[in-house]
């Protein structure tokens, strides 16, 4: 299975500002794993996110996709097995209709209509929007139109998701809906997230960013409860972790 | 609580003149600005939900819908020629072209409302085109129960029924076909990939504009309560702000596309042949408006009238 692994080896990045986004970061990600990257805001999460999609390219070091190294010559590749969804679905949904939206990729692929209506069809039954193929994007509710960004992604079958802050501006039953969608996928998962309860859920490793750097790599249930780190991390321990906010009791699990 | 503020409020002075005139325009102002908040936002989202119900409309599933963008468009190419081929003179001999609009907002179920409102739009135009012929060209054409039609008012009218039927053309095609068929269908008469995409990212980034534009908008009247509009000398970074924020917005959306595949072909999934029902409702439309060119149909049936009437 080596089309699933995702290899980052000493990676930089620096904006064209000098802003230095990324120092030497490295890890690997093998088939089926379901890894959550948390950080403060500007920890180069998203950075690191568009580095392995593609959209940007390292200053130093290299981001390899199951053997193929993400350069311009092999995005189109990278692309099918890469399928990012973006922090607003708002940037994601551009066509008049869902169905469209959900078939755009396909038909980039140059696929026979019919292979693209199974696609489609495939892609909405997995979210469970059929009911919304012929809306306009712009209609649908918040939980919606990330339903329908998460399958203009399905579509084209990637072997492994990227997800930036999926949770991001939902209400509480979306979310919770979103997490019982995600957790059904059996894809390769990387989830770039502020929400700590939902990389708690979903993630059985973490990837903690700090000032562009890994300050830790490890098990979700060792990393999320280690204090200290969150501490250091600039981030706060998950909700479902925290004391009881009324009576003040202390977890069990703590 | 209410025992509470009475005591507090209501056992304490009355707040000086100065302050409670200071409270008046303040609440004046209040009522003011949030009119002009109401206003600005009101004329911006109506602007962005008139470009969206033409997709809207488009997306209807009729007989004119069903017909391949081809052939509608070639139709409306086909109508657009004939219509500007009539003299300067000709007023009669163009009546009849009206049918062509008339029938496919019919048979599209189409609203008529939106449609006229937005020729209203272009009006002026006709009018500033045609507006000096009268003046100019004042040489007696007809005389109609003693009152003089001078060539200029002849010319004046042919001008604005070119333009009325023109336009109810162009925009009937667009309603029931939709930008990305008509992309699809353009690329079929082989007009240039650059040309199509630059003609379908416009379209798709106006909308992308306007809702930058409501939320600076929004973002500014909440913070300027007290002005009227948005005052000079802030125009300036407003402008920039909105440029920045509206390329970001491009990017991001770029950037989604080329992750999808995205190469620089819009693919609309449109790439069905032309069916015998399509050739047949592009051949029946041309002969409708070839006869209409050659042939004088109100003076026919009126000579027609005439003659029975004898």
């Amino acid at each position: 299975m080596i089309h699933h692994i995702i290899e980052v080896k000493n990676l930089h990045y620096i904006y064209p500002d000098e802003r230095k986004a990324l120092n030497s970061v490295s890890f690997r990600i093998v088939h089926g794993d379901s890894v959550g990257i948390v950080g403060a805001n500007g920890a180069g999460k998203t950075t690191l996110l568009m580095l392995l999609a593609g959209a940007f390219f390292p200053s130093q070091g290299e981001v390899i996709v199951g053997g193929v190294p993400v350069v311009k010559k092999n995005l189109p590749l990278i692309r099918q097995k890469i399928g990012m969804l973006f922090q607003n679905p708002d940037d994601q949904l551009f066509m008049t209709t869902v169905y469209d939206d959900v078939a755009f990729g396909p038909r980039n692929y140059k696929l026979d209509g019919q292979e693209v209506e199974k696609r489609v069809s495939q892609a909405l039954a997995m979210v469970g929007i059929e009911h919304l193929q012929n809306r306009a994007p712009y209609k649908l509710s918040g939980g919606e139109k990330r339903a329908a960004a998460i399958a203009t992604i399905l579509s084209m079958t990637p072997d492994i998701l990227v997800m930036d802050e999926p949770s991001a501006a939902l209400d509480p039953r979306s979310r919770r809906g979103l997490i019982t969608l995600l957790n059904g996928f059996a894809h390769t998962k990387i989830i770039a997230s502020h929400d700590l309860d939902l990389v708690f859920e979903l993630c059985d490793r973490t990837i903690v960013l700090k000032d562009g750097e890994v300050i830790s790599d490890g098990p979700t249930a060792t990393i999320l409860t280690d204090m200290a780190l969150i501490e250091q991390s600039g981030l706060e321990a998950p909700l479902s972790l925290q004391n009881c906010p009324v009576c003040r009791a202390r977890k069990e699990s703590l | 609580m209410q025992v509470l503020l009475k005591g507090k409020l209501g056992g304490a002075k009355a707040p000086p003149q100065i302050f409670r005139e200071q409270i008046a325009v303040f609440r004046r102002s209040g009522y003011v600005f949030l009119w002009g908040l109401v206003l600005h936002m009101k004329d911006i989202m109506k602007s962005l939900y008139n470009i969206r119900l033409l997709d809207e409309l488009a997306e209807k599933q009729t007989v004119v819908h069903s017909i391949h963008p081809l052939a509608k468009l070639l139709t409306t190419m086909i109508y657009l020629i004939v219509v500007v081929s009539f003299g300067k003179y000709e007023v009669a001999g163009l009546l009849p072209l009206i049918f062509y609009p008339v029938i496919i907002i019919a048979l599209a179920e189409i609203p008529l409302l939106p449609i006229l409102k937005r020729m209203l739009l272009v009006a002026p135009f006709a009018l500033g085109i045609g507006a000096f012929n009268p003046i100019f060209d004042n040489a007696t054409m007809f005389v109609l129960g003693g009152f003089r039609l001078s060539g200029g008012w002849v010319s004046f009218f042919s001008i604005t029924i070119k333009l009325f039927l023109a336009l109810m053309g162009t925009l009937t095609l667009i309603v029931t076909t939709g930008m990305d068929r008509l992309a699809a269908a353009l690329r079929m008469l082989r007009v240039p990939r650059i040309f199509v995409l630059q003609l379908l990212l416009t379209y798709r980034y106006i909308s992308l504009l306007m809702e930058e534009v409501a939320r600076t908008m929004q973002a500014y009247s909440l913070r300027a309560p007290f002005h009227h509009g948005v005052q000079p000398g802030v125009w300036g970074s407003l402008a920039g702000n909105l440029f920045l924020r509206t390329l970001q917005r491009a990017q991001s959306v770029y950037q989604a596309m080329v992750q999808r595949g995205f190469i620089g072909e819009y693919n609309t999934g449109y790439d069905s042949r032309m069916t015998i029902n399509d050739t047949l409702y592009l051949c029946g439309w041309v002969v409708f408006f070839l006869t209409v060119r050659f042939y004088n149909i109100p003076v026919f049936i009126g000579s027609l009238v005439t003659g029975v009437g004898k």
